[in-house]
């Protein structure tokens, strides 16, 4: 599979992978039985998302696309974070195969369903 | 960094062996002859090709006429399916394979049903072995030919040819097998194993790509597919790759056991060395009725294409039977047929090598291997750890 060098870069050293410990709210998207699980952690204050982190059962695309997202969302409101969408994280990393868009979308839906679950809980 | 690249990824593909290449070259520049050219120069291409014919089917317990150049593995399997099928059309119309077969083998029949035939794809067991009793079973008054492939190229199982031969013998029935990735990896008497079609190639034993032959019992009729200027005996139309076969026959020529005993060393010192991961399992079977150069695993938690892209990073070639990594996003059709959960076969990471690995290769890999493990499941959203 071809990736981009930007892409690469993200897979190597992803600055957001791993839990947030005191996450105001976890969204979660994808099953392990279609081989893709992604978790987005946020902690929110005064509705701006403070810190960010996601786990996910992933390929290359995903560990890039979820790193690129954390990157954006951070310092976002939660309504500015919410409409970060697939065309935002291209224009950071470039290029990703036909193929990968699925994989790089999940953050996104991850990241969608922490807002509501955060929304839901305060 | 110790190594420029460590190279793990020979079930794919090899480097050409230097002292094949030497052999080859003056087939470029100096003995170029068309080999059904009529002129004395010609008779230079004409003794190599033949001389090369008769190394190969040497090596097989063959007759020289029973061996037909192809461009590669796959151009032999879809010779030999689609060949046989059509030539027997008449006496039947039913095709027994595996679901571990290669892909080109798997094709080809899908398409022969395409055409009318019934295909059977026989199950394994949990190591990949194909049961001789479901053969047997399988086997009907309508089955034309049987193809099962010799050393799988996912999971390295060895089939027992002789005895699946035998059933096929027993029942009037022709048996083919792949053999790309067990040929001079063990041992291959065409005689002895009952084997009717054998298909060989070249680039995975250190000879050039684009060249493999399809050996073909005497006495048994093939359609041809390439129509053209009756080259190999009207079975495949087409220019000889002089150079190509040149190389291939040495590269026989160069394998030996000693080869094979180096990679089995450092095969088991892989697998034990990369079992001691928690979490880790070896898909196939142990010993030896696994390809001596084949290491396939799986560890839990870990995406296998990810695996694949760390190890990149350091310069170490292997390959993966994720989801991620085809284009159909489904994974291994071997992983699953040997009862890998999705989970399992999209965590599994391929590493095939060949007798210019060394130790220092394999201590290198046993060294970062568990840190990219522990590092994705540092990450991992189902990894529990």
């Amino acid at each position: 599979m071809e990736y981009s060098k930007r892409v690469f870069e993200h897979f190597q050293k992803p600055k957001f992978a791993g839990e947030l410990k005191d996450a105001d709210a976890v969204g979660e998207e994808g099953n392990i039985k279609c081989g893709d699980v992604m978790k987005m952690y946020i902690k929110v204050e005064n509705n701006v998302i403070k810190d960010i982190r996601f786990k996910t059962y992933g390929c290359i695309a995903a560990i890039a696309a979820s790193d690129t997202l954390c990157e954006l969302a951070k310092g976002k409101t939660l309504e500015e974070a919410e409409k970060l969408t697939y065309a935002d994280i291209i224009k950071e990393i470039e290029e990703l195969p036909a193929i990968k868009i699925h994989c790089s979308v999940l953050g996104i839906a991850a990241l969608r369903n922490a807002i509501k679950n955060y929304r839901k809980s305060n | 960094m110790r190594f420029k690249r460590v190279y793990l990824d020979n079930g794919a593909s090899t480097n050409v062996d230097p002292k094949v290449l030497e052999v080859m070259l003056p087939y470029f520049t100096e003995k170029y002859a068309n080999a059904s050219s009529g002129h004395t120069f010609a008779q230079e291409s004409k003794n190599a090709l033949e001389n090369s014919r008769k190394i190969i089917a040497k090596s097989i317990n063959a007759k020289t006429d029973e061996i037909i150049f192809t461009s590669g593995g796959t151009e032999a399997n879809n010779l030999a399916l689609k060949g046989i099928a059509f030539q027997n059309k008449d006496k039947g119309n039913h095709i027994i394979t595996t679901k571990i077969d290669h892909s080109c083998v798997l094709e080809s029949c899908k398409w022969l049903e395409s055409q009318g035939f019934k295909v059977t794809y026989l199950d394994v067991d949990e190591e990949g072995f194909v049961n001789p009793t479901d053969l047997k079973k399988a086997i009907t008054d309508k089955t034309i030919i049987v193809s099962i492939i010799h050393g799988n190229n996912e999971i390295g199982i060895i089939q027992d040819l002789e005895t699946l031969g035998k059933i096929c013998r027993e029942k009037g029935v022709l048996f083919h097998t792949d053999a790309c990735q067990s040929y001079t990896k063990t041992e291959i008497d065409v005689k002895k194993q009952n084997v009717d079609l054998m298909t060989l190639n070249s680039h995975k034993i250190h000879g050039p790509k684009g060249v493999g032959a399809l050996y073909i019992k005497d006495g048994i009729k093939i359609t041809p597919w390439q129509h053209g200027g009756g080259h190999e005996k009207g079975l495949r139309a087409g220019t000889e790759n002089i150079h190509g076969i040149v190389g291939f026959a040495e590269a026989v020529k160069i394998a030996n056991k000693k080869h094979v005993e180096h990679m089995i060393e450092l095969r088991d010192k892989l697998i034990n060395g990369a079992l001691e991961i928690k979490g880790s399992r070896l898909n196939g079977p142990r010993g030896n009725k696994r390809l001596c150069n084949n290491v396939n695993l799986s560890f839990k938690g870990v995406e296998g294409e990810a695996l694949g892209g760390y190890l990149d990073s350091k310069n170490i070639c292997s390959s993966t039977g994720s989801a991620c990594s085809t284009r159909s996003l489904e994974p291994s059709h071997v992983l699953k047929a040997i009862g890998l959960s999705n989970e399992e076969a999209n965590g599994s990471v391929r590493l095939t090598l060949s007798r210019f690995n060394t130790e220092e290769e394999i201590d290198y890999v046993l060294k970062v291997l568990p840190k990219f493990v522990k590092k994705l499941r540092g990450f991992s959203a189902i990894w529990k750890g």
